[in-house]
């Protein structure tokens, strides 16, 4: 699966939770949200291996 | 939600944020259904879920939105376009202020003439002039912003660093009118965390400017809420608590906090607002030709 956040892409294999998903890459769950096909996306969803997910930063605006 | 220990699908989480905001209205006395409410809004998520909730929960709202000129990679322009687009979706009644077409100059202009590189600053204290001149003359009963948790966390952290007792005596969900020509203000989303108002945002389709302020790079309470975000992680509800708990030891006198003095506020000579000086008040000041640096 695809993980799309700024202008970064990272590859992992499928078959893990969203929440466990963005701390593989290193960031903090607390500070992203995930979508999927234009949707948001709970912490507990499970990713297949062919999804491309979006994440978006909590903090905008400042 | 791990802080609340709940999960809901998107139609629930969509009736609960609205709940939420209804609580903290009642709980801190903000405001009533026959009192009208003038909605500060900048084309962000905070503020026009705030406007989006206080419309479907019924309350008479009317949003004000301030251009600041500022023109990297369209900041205003762009925010601007986005409060025009949700007001006519709704058909929701809205002001705008345009600071250089009333004033003269831009936020970033008069900042670099009068206050060296301070735009922050000078931005909050436009801001807080406009929105308060706005809500007197327009008899609001009260000036609502989006600040949530997450903001209120990290001001509280920061002025916990520093010791700031003033503003730590000062720092509530809602201020009331300490003068006739100061608006009481609100915040009716100080329960909610961040990252609730993003998702709601997101699952309510509302089309919010998503880019930072270009000049908030580097803030030291972006900063915070990086530091209050992993302690959150570890801990959830950590922030909730911290807050909270600092409203009810205040409240319940466990802090020893000074007396605030009263000050003595005047009125200033050109535009009436409350003022400490004894002309003119630092706003109608920033206006003036003498480019001296504050």
């Amino acid at each position: 699966m695809k993980i799309v956040y700024r202008d970064k892409v990272w590859e992992l294999p499928g078959n893990t939770t969203v929440r466990d998903a963005i701390k593989k890459i290193g960031l903090n769950p607390e500070s992203v949200l995930a979508m999927r096909d234009g949707k948001l996306l709970t912490d507990d969803v499970l990713i297949r291996p062919e999804d491309i997910i979006k994440l978006i930063a909590v903090v905008s605006g400042g | 939600m791990r802080q609340h220990r709940l999960a809901l699908c998107s139609e629930h989480f969509l009736a609960w944020v609205p709940q939420q905001v209804q609580r903290a209205i009642e709980r801190y006395h903000m405001f009533t259904p026959d009192e009208r409410v003038l909605v500060a809004v900048s084309g962000g998520k905070d503020s026009l879920s705030l406007w989006d909730i206080l419309l479907r929960l019924g309350y008479q709202v009317e949003g004000i939105y301030i251009n600041l000129g500022i023109p990297d990679s369209g900041y205003s322009d762009i925010s601007q376009q986005k409060v025009e687009q949700f007001a006519a979706q709704r058909n929701a009644p809205f002001r705008v202020v345009n600071v250089k077409a009333e004033y003269g100059e831009s936020i970033p202009e008069v900042a670099r003439r009068k206050r060296g590189r301070n735009v922050c600053g000078t931005c909050g204290l436009v801001k807080r002039h406009i929105m308060n001149q706005a809500a007197c003359e327009g008899d609001f009963a009260a000036l609502a912003t989006g600040h949530n948790l997450d903001d209120e966390v990290a001001v509280l952290f920061q002025n916990a660093l520093h010791w700031a007792t003033g503003y730590l005596g000062r720092q509530a969900p809602v201020l009331p009118a300490s003068h006739p020509k100061l608006a009481r203000k609100v915040k009716p989303l100080i329960r909610l965390y961040e990252r609730e108002m993003a998702a709601y945002a997101l699952v309510r389709g509302i089309d919010y400017i998503y880019e930072e302020c270009p000049y908030s790079r580097g803030a030291t309470t972006l900063f915070y809420k990086q530091l209050f975000d992993q302690l959150e992680q570890a801990s959830p509800g950590a922030k909730q608590q911290f807050y909270l708990s600092f409203l009810q030891a205040r409240t319940e006198g466990r802090l020893l906090l000074p007396e605030a003095d009263t000050v003595k506020m005047g009125e200033c000579k050109r535009c009436g607002q409350p003022t400490t000086a004894p002309e003119l008040c630092v706003f109608c000041r920033l206006w003036d030709a003498e480019d001296i640096t504050e």
